[in-house]
């Protein structure tokens, strides 16, 4: 049926590069083709009566039309009648009900998890807190900021791809426990028939069992400030072996992260590799040339804070700001990108203190 | 002054003794007729359709190809929250109240409204209310950004400095509908001429007196939300602040209590028109009347038990998803009966296809397209993959352009000949008709497609593989946005000359506001017409 109305279509429209996916992911997970069964359901049932009315409706249009020498007839009521198209669509309406609530029943069922994960909403990235494991980490959109301002050619993955991916076993149930830091958020990945809100104050429960290995991505879906088209999710389901290892992985990498921070650096490497984090971490808001938006974001050239005493810079960006968009970097990034991204705007972006900070400093 | 009246012979009615239009400006300001506060609510609205409108085609052009190209995403989020609350709020709503003015009086045969000083009172304060709105857009930091639907803590905690005005812009709008909507409640139900029973009732009056119950119902409680939020920004509470105790989902709990009866108000008045016009040009009378009216009064009364299916994603209680599927889907019923009850009026007519009719036909069908979206949005797990993507955006246009907004066009070429006293040019009224027809298919339809392929709503940018239908709803929208400058043009030409009208206008209209001269005088019906 989707191929056919595609043909349809491409009547219509010169042929194009982009593919037309014109109906629901049918997804990788039995909740998810459950999902898209009572969605063509309700569907054919629509079209049914559809036919039925336009029917009767069309066939008004061309016969009984003055033009043709209709001449109207007088009834207006028949209680008969208009007792059975009350009745009609009930019984339809709760014979469609039923297998909804089925459903639901089972999405309900967030019972007997293999893997549990904290997923958290940021302004605008997701936080995946592995409950069992000793995981935690950021997943940001890894799109350059070229290919968004047309300067450079769109990869096929374009606003669909992260630096970090979450990664999950296949066949185990998963369960996501959603919340949120600062505004609402939503979790949604079309394949795995997943959307729960991510809701300051509130952990709301999903779960999955996905059946095949592969890398699925969706997208936020509530509108949460500015960047909200560009927060997306990549799932990487892996079998159970290389999710093992993986884990392991994640595990020696905090090791060698943890020595990382205890060197000394450069001055002009820190400020190198700020600019880096800068642009990925901080520019979203603070704009790429450092100078904000004025009413929302303050510049950081020229800043009070950013060319004032160095703990009182480093202070906001580990803790942030309650009640602003300003949020607690502490967690989401090294000691070292911390000392460098200081550092850079410190001595770039326009400003010039001279004075650094190392990442053994940004420990305490 | 009655006294005086019977004296005089009925034609000779209107200008003899009470005094015409003020000259000038006054006549605008100070006038309590009507005719007169109708055409503005009327001109108004248009003005703001029109704003509204360049707004989606700033959205559109920006969604014409993947990429930033025109506008930030910051100014793209303002745009998307400016053009729904200016199409809700600025455009249906005083359109509506604005047709409820002339025609209300003029259908049940009364000479004014019931609180004619109100009336102009509720008038006035609408441009103030949007003035305030769109200033906030020039204000550092931009106007609102957090959608049409401000859910906190986006709209309090997260907002820029202008949603104060916001909040104030919004209280302005709510005490306008709620004086409006007693004066539409207090005319019908104490103005009407002797022997017009409620049962005999035109059902655009009965459409009306049901809204207006409605709009005095929820109304109140957008402002008692948006006052929170008030508290919240500027004196220390935390009603949906989960920081201090509060509670985001509250927010969306009041305001969709409100919100989704606000759906209704958009449409039961453009029931009340379809079920004007399709008998006129059927030339048979409609079918079901009192059907009719018991449909329409028990929509409204579901509308106050469903609010929580547009929250079926926030976490609800299982028992709570399935309470409000089972409300939603009850709702088709009567929306059913209503659609098989405008068929059943055209079987076996004698139709004709003026320009009302085509709207009215092309509302039945879209409309119906966009109530079978909803029937699927009803279906709650379904509703957890179209959530909040352009499926929902498609579903909501479907019944809000196709539906109100033509609704509002076919009412407008309907009675405009009453109001102008000169028939429409019916040439450039069918090219308005064909030109929007195609218009709005084209900009809606391609959006269920990518919006069950994935693609969320309200963002400024999108992944490559929604690129194609995305340019063709682009095209679409300015072919719509672009086919309203015909139906402007007709309209002032008609205001200005065209053939005379008829008192009765269409050959087959029946009703108390055809017996009246066309134009429309004045003053009508200052002697009560008798109804038998
Ligand atoms: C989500 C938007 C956002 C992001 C991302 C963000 N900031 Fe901020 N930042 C703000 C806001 C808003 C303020 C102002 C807070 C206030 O009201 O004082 C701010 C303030 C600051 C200030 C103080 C400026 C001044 O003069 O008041 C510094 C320094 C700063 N941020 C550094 C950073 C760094 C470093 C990063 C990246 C690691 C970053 N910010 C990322 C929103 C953001
Ligand atoms: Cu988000």
């Amino acid at each position: 049926m989707t191929k056919a109305m595609v043909l349809a279509l491409s009547l219509f429209v010169l042929p194009a590069k982009a593919d037309w996916q014109v109906n629901m992911t049918q997804g990788v997970t039995e909740l998810s083709r459950e999902i898209f069964d009572l969605h063509m359901l309700i569907f054919w049932i629509c079209v049914v009566i559809g036919v039925a009315v336009f029917g009767v409706m069309f066939y008004s249009i061309f016969k009984h039309r003055k033009s043709k020498g209709a001449v109207a007839e007088h009834w207006h009521e028949n209680t008969t009648v208009e007792v059975i198209w009350t009745v009609v669509p009930f019984v339809i309406l709760i014979s469609m009900a039923v297998p909804a609530t089925a459903t639901l029943i089972n999405m309900y069922d967030t019972s007997e998890a293999d893997v549990d994960i904290q997923v958290t909403g940021y302004q605008w990235k997701w936080r995946y807190q592995y409950l069992n494991e000793d995981i935690d980490f950021f997943s940001n959109l890894s799109t350059p900021r070229d290919e968004i301002n047309n300067v450079q050619v769109k990869n096929s993955n374009y606003l669909l791809e992260v630096d970090k991916p979450l990664v999950i076993p296949v066949n185990k149930k998963v369960r996501f426990l959603i919340t949120s830091n600062d505004v609402i958020h939503s979790w949604w990945v079309p394949n795995f028939a997943v959307k729960k809100d991510a809701i300051p104050g509130f952990v709301n429960e999903s779960w999955v069992r996905v059946e095949e290995p592969g890398i699925y991505r969706g997208q936020c879906t509530e509108l949460c400030g500015k960047e909200h088209g560009f927060m997306p999710i990549v799932v990487e389901v892996k079998a159970e072996a290389d999710y093992a290892r993986w884990v392991a992985d994640q595990k020696a990498m905090k090791l060698i992260s943890a020595g990382a921070a205890s060197q000394n650096y450069a001055v002009a490497d820190l400020i190198a590799k700020g600019e880096g984090v800068y642009n990925a971490a901080c520019a979203g808001c603070h704009q790429v040339n450092g100078q904000g938006m004025p009413g929302a974001f303050p510049a950081i050239t020229a800043s009070a804070i950013a060319t004032g005493p160095i703990q009182k810079h480093l202070d906001i960006v580990l803790n942030g700001k309650a009640g602003t968009a300003m949020q607690a970097f502490k967690q989401q990034l090294s000691a070292v990108d911390l000392a460098a991204v200081v550092t850079f705007q410190r001595n770039g972006l326009g400003n010039s203190v001279g004075d650094s900070i190392q990442p053994s400093a940004v420990q305490q | 002054m009655a006294t005086v009246d019977i004296d005089l012979p009925h034609v000779k009615d209107d200008d003899s003794h009470h005094h015409g239009p003020a000259k000038g400006l006054g006549r605008w300001l100070y006038t309590t007729n009507h005719k007169d506060i109708g055409s503005m609510y009327l001109i108004f609205s248009l003005c703001m359709f029109m704003i509204g409108g360049m707004m989606a085609l700033v959205i559109r052009a920006e969604l014409f190809q993947p990429g930033l190209q025109l506008v930030e995403p910051g100014f793209f989020n303002q745009m998307t929250t400016m053009h729904g609350l200016i199409m809700v709020f600025g455009a249906v709503m005083p359109a509506f109240v604005g047709l409820a003015n002339w025609m209300v009086p003029l259908q049940i045969g009364a000479p004014d409204m019931a609180l004619p000083r109100m009336n102009n009172w509720s008038f006035w304060i609408l441009p103030f209310a949007f003035l305030i709105l769109l200033s906030s857009l020039f204000m550092p930091g931009g106007g609102p950004n957090f959608g049409w639907t401000f859910y906190a803590p986006l709209s309090t905690t997260y907002a820029p400095d202008s949603v104060t005005f916001f909040i104030f812009g919004v209280h302005i709008m709510g005490a306008s509908s709620i004086m409006g909507a007693i004066n539409i409640i207090a005319t019908i139900l104490n103005m009407r001429a002797p022997g017009m029973t409620m049962m005999k009732l035109p059902l655009f009056v009965w459409t009306w007196l049901i809204t207006a119950f409605l709009l005095i119902a929820v109304m109140p409680v957008l402002a008692g939300v948006v006052t929170m939020m008030l508290m919240d920004i500027h004196f220390g509470t935390s009603f949906f602040n989960a920081a201090g105790g509060g509670d985001p989902v509250l927010f969306q709990h009041i305001f969709w209590f409100f919100g989704h009866p606000e759906v209704y108000i958009m449409i039961l008045p453009a029931f009340g028109i379809i079920s004007e016009i399709i008998p006129t040009f059927a030339r048979k009378r409609l079918f079901g009347y009192s059907s009719m009216v018991y449909a329409v009064a028990s929509i409204a009364l579901l509308s106050f038990v469903v609010w929580a299916h547009h929250m079926f994603t926030v976490g609800m209680p299982l028992v709570g998803e399935v309470f409000f599927m089972f409300a939603t889907m009850l709702i088709a019923v009567p929306t059913g009966v209503k659609v098989f009850n405008w068929i059943a009026t055209m079987f076996r007519g004698s139709m004709t296809f003026e320009t009302p009719m085509l709207f009215a036909l092309a509302f039945v069908v879209l409309f119906t397209l966009g109530g079978f979206s909803g029937l699927m949005l009803a279906i709650a797990p379904a509703d957890f993959q179209y959530h909040d993507t352009y499926f929902v955006v498609a579903h909501f246009h479907y019944v809000l352009v196709p539906g109100a907004i033509f609704s509002i066009m076919a009412a407008a070429y309907y009675w405009l000949p009453k109001w102008t006293g000169h028939v429409l040019n019916e040439t450039m009224g069918k090219t308005h008709f064909w030109l929007s027809f195609v218009g709005v298919n084209l900009t809606f339809f391609p959006m269920h497609f990518v919006g069950l392929a994935g693609m969320p709503r309200r963002i400024p940018d999108y992944a490559l593989q929604f690129a194609d239908f995305n340019s063709m709803a682009s095209v679409g929208a300015f072919i719509f946005g672009f086919s309203q400058l015909v139906f402007i043009y007709n309209v002032v030409q008609n205001v200005r000359a065209g053939q005379k009208a008829t008192d009765r206008v269409w050959e087959g209209a029946h009703g108390l506001e055809w017996t009246v001269p066309s134009p429309a005088p004045y003053h009508t019906f200052s002697t009560p017409p008798k109804i038998d």
